[in-house]
């Protein structure tokens, strides 16, 4: 009875990630079909839908504001995050637990109440309807993300590692330079590269708030009001392709994280 | 000395906070305050009115959709929950630490892939002349309407919620401490009964939190019931956007979003009052 659980349970487990990556596998295999409808059996190899898709300058236009926002994106979250965390673990002081909910609390409100929220209230400040107004909103949902993963690696920090920086006279900010955030490193890297992509993926908030500065998934999000088109697949793949090379470099990151040690003499 | 220890500590807590104060704290204080503004002329003019809370909370419409958004999102976290349970109790309990790891890896990987991309590829395998419907056409079975359907949408939102979900019943299996389930065993309780009477109770808090999530994140979605739920039923998401992009009535958008987050906060609430009954 035990084994026969153990092995359906672990087809299952197969079945279900199967099916969560079956959107992704299917984009990119009707990425390179030659019919325009996407159907069974597949017509034939084309990478005409590439093509079509980079030759098309508002695509090109697109993924140049994404990485133009989405690297800003990266560096100040990344910045505010580990301030955040750092405050966090070396700091008591009254509401902390407000200041950790509003750092923690923006990826759980709607994207669209976001986007809502921001667009009205950048458009009071005159911000609106530009890159910033993107930039602004983006560090907003990515600076959690850097928090929580700067966060976890002090968790990993001895207390007592900064205070022998002290008592050899290293300064305050001394300590934070060559004791924490040595330490902190490749988590630092992850949190930038996490929250880019994060950025990079984004099309709700930055639906509401750009105007006609478009970003790739707010070109896809107006390719998918218009008609069927394989670039949809062809553009999501690439989306795809490069959320994954960052994704990827922030493990290996991470993953050298483990075993780094702090040097020996600040 | 002591100056730089305190200006260090305040620029560390001070420059997150500030940036979220003024850019998360106060856009969604500006949107209850913007609910009694008035639009005049297609203008947005300070007001102090009612007005369009009155208006919003007489219209079918919007009842109409809060109901159907509720049921939807309802829907969508109890079979993620349900759908979601055998697979993180496998990988919790019957894969290598391996296995695991990489189980792990491609549950993450969604995660960075526009969602807008995956609700479109669904639309290949839903469509009348889609994968299924060419699959189920070998069988002689003339074609169903999958796609914009309630069930397009539940698709998407499990699309949406499933990865998540089935990480954090993970996360919360995993803490069980494994000679509870081994005791279990020698007791020769069955599978039903270890699952029903110790990983479920004792998983209980990450249960319900990664039931909340689904919840919350198809609770917001505009997404899958427009693109796969074809959009004929509008959820409180879609009559945000049409209030918004048609007629610039941001006042009664705002109303809608302040009642979306009410509802998001009291179901919040109430889900960890749940999740943590009769713990310490």
């Amino acid at each position: 009875m035990w084994n026969l659980i153990r092995s359906s349970g672990r087809l299952y487990t197969l079945a279900v990630i199967a099916v969560i990556l079956a959107p992704l596998a299917a984009s990119l295999v009707f990425s390179f079909n030659a019919d325009r409808f996407p159907s069974l059996p597949l017509k034939g190899f084309t990478t005409e839908w590439y093509v079509l898709t980079f030759t098309d300058p508002l695509v090109i236009d697109a993924f140049q504001r994404s990485f133009l926002v989405a690297i800003p994106v990266g560096l100040v979250s990344t910045l505010l995050g580990f301030a955040a965390a750092y405050s966090d673990y070396r700091y008591s002081f009254r509401g902390k637990s407000l200041f950790n909910l509003m750092m923690l609390l923006p990826p759980t409100i709607p994207a669209v109440i976001m986007g809502l929220a921001m667009l009205a209230y950048l458009s009071r400040v005159g911000l609106a309807g530009n890159a910033y107004s993107i930039f602004i909103s983006h560090v907003v949902t990515g600076l959690p993300f850097a928090m929580a993963l700067i966060r976890l690696r002090l968790a990993q920090m001895d207390p007592s590692l900064e205070q022998a920086a002290w008592n050899l006279r290293a300064s305050p900010v001394q300590s934070l330079v060559h004791v924490v955030i040595p330490f902190s490193l490749q988590s630092l890297f992850a949190a930038f590269l996490i929250t880019t992509a994060v950025s990079f993926d984004e099309f709700a908030v930055a639906w509401f708030v750009s105007g006609l500065e478009e970003t790739v998934p707010v070109r896809v999000l107006v390719f998918l009001q218009g008609q069927v088109s394989p670039r949809i697949n062809a553009i999501g793949t690439a989306i795809f392709a490069t959320s994954i090379l960052l994704v990827v470099l922030a493990m290996s990151f991470s993953g050298l994280g483990k075993s780094s040690k702090p040097p020996e003499t600040p | 000395m002591s100056y730089q220890r305190l200006g260090l500590r305040w620029t560390l807590i001070g420059a997150p906070l500030l940036w979220q104060l003024l850019f998360f704290a106060l856009p969604l204080l500006f949107l209850l305050v913007m609910s009694f503004w008035s639009v005049q002329n297609f203008q947005l003019t300070p007001d102090f009115t009612p007005k369009n809370w009155v208006t919003m909370m007489r219209r079918d419409t919007f009842w109409s959709a809060y109901q159907y958004t509720w049921v939807l999102a309802l829907g969508a976290a109890c079979s993620a929950s349900l759908l979601a349970l055998p697979a993180a109790y496998s990988i919790s309990f019957h894969l290598s630490a391996r296995l695991r790891r990489y189980a792990i890896i491609l549950l993450v990987i969604p995660f960075f892939t526009c969602y807008l991309v995956r609700a479109y590829a669904w639309q290949i395998f839903l469509s009348d002349n889609g994968v299924y419907n060419s699959l189920l056409g070998l069988l002689g079975i003339s074609p169903l309407p999958f796609l914009n359907s309630a069930y397009g949408s539940l698709v998407g939102y499990l699309t949406l919620c499933m990865p998540l979900v089935v990480l954090i019943q993970v996360m919360g299996m995993m803490q069980i401490d494994r000679s509870l389930i081994e005791a279990a065993r020698n007791l020769s309780a069955g599978p039903w009964r270890t699952l029903f009477e110790v990983v479920i109770p004792s998983a209980k808090p990450s249960l319900v939190i990664a039931w909340l999530f689904a919840f919350i994140l198809s609770f917001g979605d505009f997404v899958s019931p427009t693109y796969l739920g074809g959009g004929a039923s509008p959820t409180l998401s879609n009559l945000i956007i049409d209030t918004v992009k048609s007629g610039q009535q941001w006042p009664r958008a705002a109303v809608v979003a302040i009642a979306m987050i009410a509802t998001l906060v009291l179901t919040s609430l109430a889900a960890v009052g749940f999740a943590y009954k009769g713990k310490k």
